[in-house]
């Protein structure tokens, strides 16, 4: 009764096929089954998700329900959920029950959906191979012995080996779409401001937002139509109310303009993802789209910007973890001095303590001009990029990371060379545009197990609607995204 | 050889919002430890700010009422660093782009000459937490009640000359926000606060001196003894070959000192950034003059107000206009019985004492304006005589009867028919022939002890002026 998307399952409950309780249990046994090889979920809320199956099943037999009523969901464990474990994949929240709950968490709640478990991600949101997190590394429902990439791994691994019908995932320099091409599923990064972050762990405030990974465009857009849209308590969040994105889904591609950057087809790219892109842009075409080259110039610098505003955002953001009124708080500390040196010693990981140390030098007196300054006036060079860009064409589509997955361990020596995996993805983040990576085609790993590519959708700021609809048309027009892999 | 100190005051104001500048907890003083500090407060993981827009108006109510450039677009920044009461481990404050900009007020000299004073800025801060070190067995205990609490930060320019000058600043300001009501300005409960950056120099001297800053200080009386013991401890230090190192020092009324509490030499770099959470405040001219529009008068213009409307001297006027309080007390009186000058001496000379006597505030007042208005009007049409007025203001802190049931039933009317003070004097001359001689071979002086007697057989009631005309033409026989 799984391995079907959202779309499908709701049109089933409303079928009466099955219910959200029979659903529910089956994803659950899933779980129970799988979760042991792939670490996609740190906590399983088996009771709640039983109580709102039952819940969303007496809604629909009212009549009252909405289409991602009764289906089962996870949230990345960044969002707070009030009286669950919220850990953000660190130690020092692993004893932290969140008091509140997530706008998005919110939101889901109230739109009826089965809330299964939190999922495992990179600690803090720092990594892009979910080998940081402090729960143990996520594999990949692809092949185990690789990395479905990260921060938001567990929610792509869950997705893609169908341990939950869609998840929550959240994007700071490309920790939705990254995984989504590892995995080969559907990750989509609205502009920055579109969903609250009321209740998503900060990392950096400036470029986190939140977002869907699922099973399809048309489930990105519904699930946008339950994550979307104005919230007082982010100041944020714009004010605009978010339309109906399932409303465009099935416009036509007729004379859609869109704009390869030259920049990314250059050095670095593996020749199957330039093959996948190439093959994808022919289907473009056919459905009426012309293809043009466009220019980033900055692009290349948006790794190293990236990797100062970022940490240094984070080192503040990451403050409020000394001990003192909840997490992780070091055994028997002498003074107050050794309470925060040890606390946050052995409560943060590697990764954490290194960007820490990265964000506080750059905003350190005597720095400040030469690194965060200065990474500000790139970021908005790469956004005047963008802008030109967008003058001439409607969306920009290259791929969405360099290589297909790699192995688990294969880039932990060198933090540099992983952070360059981020190339394609980290620039949006920067201009604060949408995103979405969805499935494009297969490499064959040395092994000979398929390994999934992904390619990246960039609109212009809040033109959501127009990047789901063109994803969905490939879509309807392809079948890569409804390959899965041998779980 | 003379010295010469430079001054200048960060006075950290508590603004009188309902909720916290950022988040919806109440900032009711005196609460239970921790029973005011919701999710944002307590820096909860994924919490976010949302500006309080009183605040805001309250701080550009604030720079207009100083005359200061309002800030067009306002930037909230992030001061990092570790403390246990400041749970996010930064403070949400204004560095580059504060609210308030360039601006200045006046204060009244000790000889009565004016003097301008430049605030080089305002800014909006969150308040910390308090740390209690008491009653915990060696650990500290954290109350995050005031935490996030509205704070406008007033930088005055280094141009005070002495602690006088100081308190008179302070003394304004206070004034000033207590007039816009944007704060209650108690220094004893924390909602003033008051750093003061202290130097010394030659008279004449161009370069500043190396300064300190004391901490914390929490009235007015030790804003003065502060600045002047650091002062003279910085003369001292520097005739006797010493040299000032700058630092920041802890000023003890216990013990009328300053100490130092840490050097600024090794001061935290506070790695100020933009606070990404919140977006830049844009204040546009609509939104300015709405905010001028509510402005009430100020101490200045009603002091001159005072001054040319009422005939008031330039010291009484100031007085009264010192707080909005006083002055609207004072105008309430005057309005009633009709004599603003009579009305400036009562509220300024036995009501004031009566105030400060039982250390209360105008708005506490035993006798209200209508009571004092009502009284100075039986002064006024002759009732009673300005003497036996304190007698009925001293019966009116006592109850609540009306002015004119307190003089009825305790006889104080003024005795005004002259056959009966005609008959009072004609008692005193005939009791005191010796006097009545003295008097008349030319000691002017005796004619005082007729008024006394006569006055003293009347119990004070005859009217001074009549008892006056009579004992004169009597005596001149």
């Amino acid at each position: 009764m799984t391995r079907r998307t959202v779309a499908e399952l709701s049109r089933s409950l409303d079928r009466g096929e099955f219910s959200s309780l029979e659903l529910t249990r089956d994803y659950l046994a899933r779980i129970r089954a799988h979760n042991d090889l792939y670490n996609a979920y740190i906590t399983v809320t088996e009771e709640l998700a039983l109580a709102q199956a039952a819940a969303a099943d007496a809604r629909r037999a009212r009549g009252e329900n909405g289409p991602l009523t009764g289906i089962p969901l996870a949230h990345k464990d960044i969002f707070c959920m009030q009286d669950v474990l919220t850990t953000c994949g660190s130690k020092m929240l692993a004893n932290f029950v969140a008091p509140y709950n997530a706008t998005v968490v919110e939101r889901f709640n109230a739109a009826g959906a089965v809330t299964l478990g939190k999922t495992n991600m990179d600690e803090f949101a720092m990594g892009s191979s979910n080998e940081t997190s402090f729960f143990g590394a996520v594999r990949n429902p692809w092949d185990p012995a690789r990395v479905p990439g990260g921060s938001s791994g567990g929610s792509a691994a869950a997705v893609a080996a169908d341990l939950c019908a869609m998840a929550t995932g959240t994007d700071t320099g490309g920790s939705i779409r990254q995984p989504a091409a590892f995995c080969g599923i559907t990750g989509f990064k609205p502009s920055y401001g579109r969903i609250s972050r009321w209740g998503m762990i900060a990392f950096a405030s400036s470029l986190d937002q939140a977002g869907p990974i699922c099973k399809s465009a048309e489930d990105a857009a519904l699930m946008m139509n339950v994550m979307a849209g104005p919230d007082s308590r982010d100041s944020t969040c714009v004010d605009t109310p978010a339309p109906d994105y399932m409303a465009t889904l099935n416009d036509s591609l007729q004379g859609l303009r869109i704009g390869v950057p030259k920049q990314h087809l250059a050095k670095g790219l593996g020749a199957e993802v330039e093959a996948a892109l190439q093959a994808a842009l022919k289907v473009f075409e056919s459905l009426g789209a012309t293809v043009k080259e466009v220019d980033l110039p900055n692009n290349h610098l948006s790794v190293s910007a990236y990797y100062v505003i970022a940490p240094a955002e984070a080192s503040a953001n990451l403050s409020r973890f000394d001990g003192v009124r909840y997490g992780y708080r070091c055994a028997n500390p002498t003074n107050l001095e050794d309470m925060y040196k040890r606390t946050r010693s052995e409560g943060f990981g590697n990764e954490v303590k290194r960007r820490i140390m990265v964000g506080t030098y750059a905003l350190s007196a005597g720095y400040y001009d030469a690194y965060y300054i200065k990474a500000q006036q790139i970021r908005r060079l790469i956004k005047q990029d963008f802008d030109k860009a967008f003058q001439d064409v409607d969306v920009i589509i290259g791929p969405t990371t360099p290589h297909t997955a790699f192995k688990v361990g294969e880039k932990n020596d060198d933090p540099v060379t992983m952070y360059l995996e981020d190339i394609y993805t980290i620039g949006v983040n920067l201009a604060g545009l949408p995103g979405i990576s969805i499935p494009a085609g297969s490499a064959v790993a040395s092994n000979g197990r398929p390994l999934p590519i992904g390619i990246q959708l960039v609109g212009n700021n809040f033109a959501e609607a127009r990047v789901l609809n063109i994803a969905h048309q490939f879509q309807q027009h392809t079948d890569w995204h409804l390959q899965q892999p041998e779980v | 050889m003379s010295w010469e100190t430079v001054i200048g005051l960060e006075v950290h104001v508590q603004l009188d919002t309902r909720s916290k500048l950022f988040s919806g907890s109440s900032t009711t003083f005196g609460a239970p430890p921790n029973t005011q500090a919701g999710v944002y407060d307590l820096a909860m993981p994924g919490t976010l700010p949302v500006l309080n827009e009183e605040a805001l108006r309250m701080a550009v109510k604030f720079g207009l009422a100083v005359d200061a450039e309002i800030g067009r677009r306002s930037v909230f920044d992030r001061k990092n660093y570790f403390y246990p009461d400041l749970p996010k481990g930064y403070q949400v404050s204004q560095l580059q782009f504060p609210t308030v900009g360039k601006g200045s007020l006046q204060i009244t000299l000790d000889d009565g000459t004016q003097k301008v004073i430049g605030i080089t800025r305002a800014h909006i801060e969150e308040d910390a937490g308090k740390s209690l070190h008491e009653d915990f067995q060696g650990f500290s205990g954290i109350d995050l009640n005031r935490a996030g609490t509205a704070l406008l930060e007033i930088v005055s320019e280094p141009e005070l000359r002495s602690a006088r000058e100081a308190v008179a600043y302070l003394k304004k300001l206070h004034s000033i926000i207590r007039y816009l009501g944007i704060s209650d300005g108690n220094m004893a409960q924390g909602s003033m606060r008051c750093d003061a950056n202290v130097s010394v120099r030659k008279l004449g001297a161009t370069q500043f001196g190396t300064r300190t800053e004391i901490k914390n200080i929490n009235s007015f009386r030790f804003v003065e003894k502060a600045i002047l013991h650091e002062a003279q401890r910085q003369i001292d230090l520097i005739e006797d070959g010493g040299r000032v190192i700058q630092e920041t020092r802890l000023y003890d009324a216990d013990r009328d000192e300053t100490r130092s509490m840490r050097s600024k030499e090794v001061a935290n770099d506070y790695r100020y950034f933009p606070e990404p959470d919140l977006l830049p405040v844009v204040i546009d001219e609509a939104y300015i003059k709405a905010v001028r529009a509510e402005l009430p008068e100020l101490p200045d213009a009603k002091r001159a107000r005072f001054v040319s409307q009422y005939a008031l001297s330039e010291y009484d006027a100031g007085v009264l206009a010192s707080s909005r309080a006083m002055a609207d007390y004072f105008e309430d009186v005057a309005r009633l019985c009709g004599d603003a000058k009579l009305s400036a001496n009562w509220v300024t000379g036995d009501l004031q004492a009566l105030l400060n006597k039982s250390d209360l505030e105008i708005e506490q007042s035993p006798v209200s304006a209508q009571r004092l208005g009502a009284l100075i009007g039986r002064i006024k049409d002759q009732t009673i005589s300005s003497k036996i007025a304190k007698t009925v203001f001293e019966a009116m802190l006592g109850n609540q009867q009306s002015v004119d049931d307190i003089i009825e039933s305790q006889g104080l009317k003024q005795v005004t028919d002259s056959g009966a003070i005609e008959k009072l004097v004609d008692e005193v001359i005939a009791a005191n022939p010796d006097q009545v001689a003295q008097y008349r071979a030319g000691k002017d002086k005796v004619f005082a002890f007729f008024i006394g007697q006569a006055m003293k057989a009347s119990r004070g009631k005859a009217n001074p002026e009549q008892l006056n005309a009579l004992l004169l033409s009597k005596l001149k026989g």
